[in-house]
């Protein structure tokens, strides 16, 4: 009963604070609310026995993901994003679609069935450790997906250095950026 | 005990609300924050059918998710960063070159 309730809590929180990331002017707000967002969703991941998973939420979503997008919108203009309209002109056929999609997902619900069930029980697992088990898991049964994941986020560094490195120009010297043309290039 | 329809009903929810602000918004950094709400729905999804199968395929397939997002996160950001440079803007309907 009382999981219920805070299941409850965390799932009117999760959905009120998505709509308010959607709906909400300044990116900032909409980035704030996420993180609302990321840490209802860690306390269900608590309720489901997946505390490893939990704290993954929290570190990396929380406090890797997030702060990488708050820099991004700091870099980009703020001021003006504030005063535009934040909608596309055409809002109805997306409402229309996201409805839709919603509906018919709602109603294939009740077709789904569990399949066969794997042998890390929630005793075995309280007897194990989640991290543990899981540990267990990814380094027997998953490695290859393991290795990709790493694979991946080399890719990911490097892209990132290769986007965001400024491509100079051979024949002037850059100049240095004084904060008085650094206003001018944000006008 | 929660029924796992619970879970499911709210990934569903979650991932509609995604979905209709990566169509509706005009700025990119928005549009990524939606494409992590919508993974976010999915992981739920995952994390709640791996428990009640009792099994834990679901939650190393969210530890990979995770992994994905970020990565995705940081090319994404990198690709705002160069085309705010470039272009002095970062919404959708305003890069429209390529339209006819």
């Amino acid at each position: 009963m009382f999981a219920k309730f805070i299941f409850i809590y965390c799932a009117l929180l999760i959905l009120g604070s998505g709509v308010a990331a959607v709906q909400l002017r300044n990116p900032v707000h909409s980035v704030l609310s996420v993180l609302v967002l990321f840490f209802h969703m860690a306390i269900l991941y608590l309720l489901l026995n997946a505390e490893f998973l939990a704290a993954i939420q929290i570190i990396v979503y929380g406090g890797g993901v997030l702060v990488l997008y708050l820099f991004v919108i700091f870099l980009v203009s703020l001021r003006t994003e504030i005063k535009i309209n934040r909608f596309v002109t055409n809002q109805l056929p997306a409402a229309v679609l996201a409805f839709l999609l919603c509906v018919i997902l709602l109603a294939v619900l009740p077709a789904f069935q569990l399949g066969t069930k794997g042998n890390y029980t929630a005793d075995h697992l309280s007897e194990l450790t989640h991290t543990r088990a899981m540990g267990l898991e990814m380094f027997s049964n998953h490695l290859l997906s393991f290795e990709i994941a790493g694979v991946i986020l080399l890719v990911a560094v490097i892209g990132g250095l290769v986007l965001a490195r400024r491509e100079k120009k051979s024949d002037q010297p850059e100049e240095p950026l004084t904060p008085s043309s650094h206003c001018e290039v944000e006008k | 005990m929660i029924p796992l329809s619970w879970y499911m009903t709210l990934s569903v929810l979650l991932f509609s609300i995604g979905v209709y602000g990566f169509l509706v918004r005009r700025n990119i950094i928005i549009l990524f924050l939606c494409i992590e709400l919508m993974l976010n729905a999915v992981n739920l999804n995952l994390v709640a059918m791996g428990h009640y199968l009792d099994s834990l395929d679901g939650h190393v397939l969210t530890l990979f998710v995770i992994t994905v997002a970020a990565a995705e996160a940081a090319i994404g950001l990198g690709l705002v960063i160069v085309l705010f440079r470039n272009r002095r803007s970062v919404h959708v309907d305003t890069i429209n070159e390529l339209k006819g």
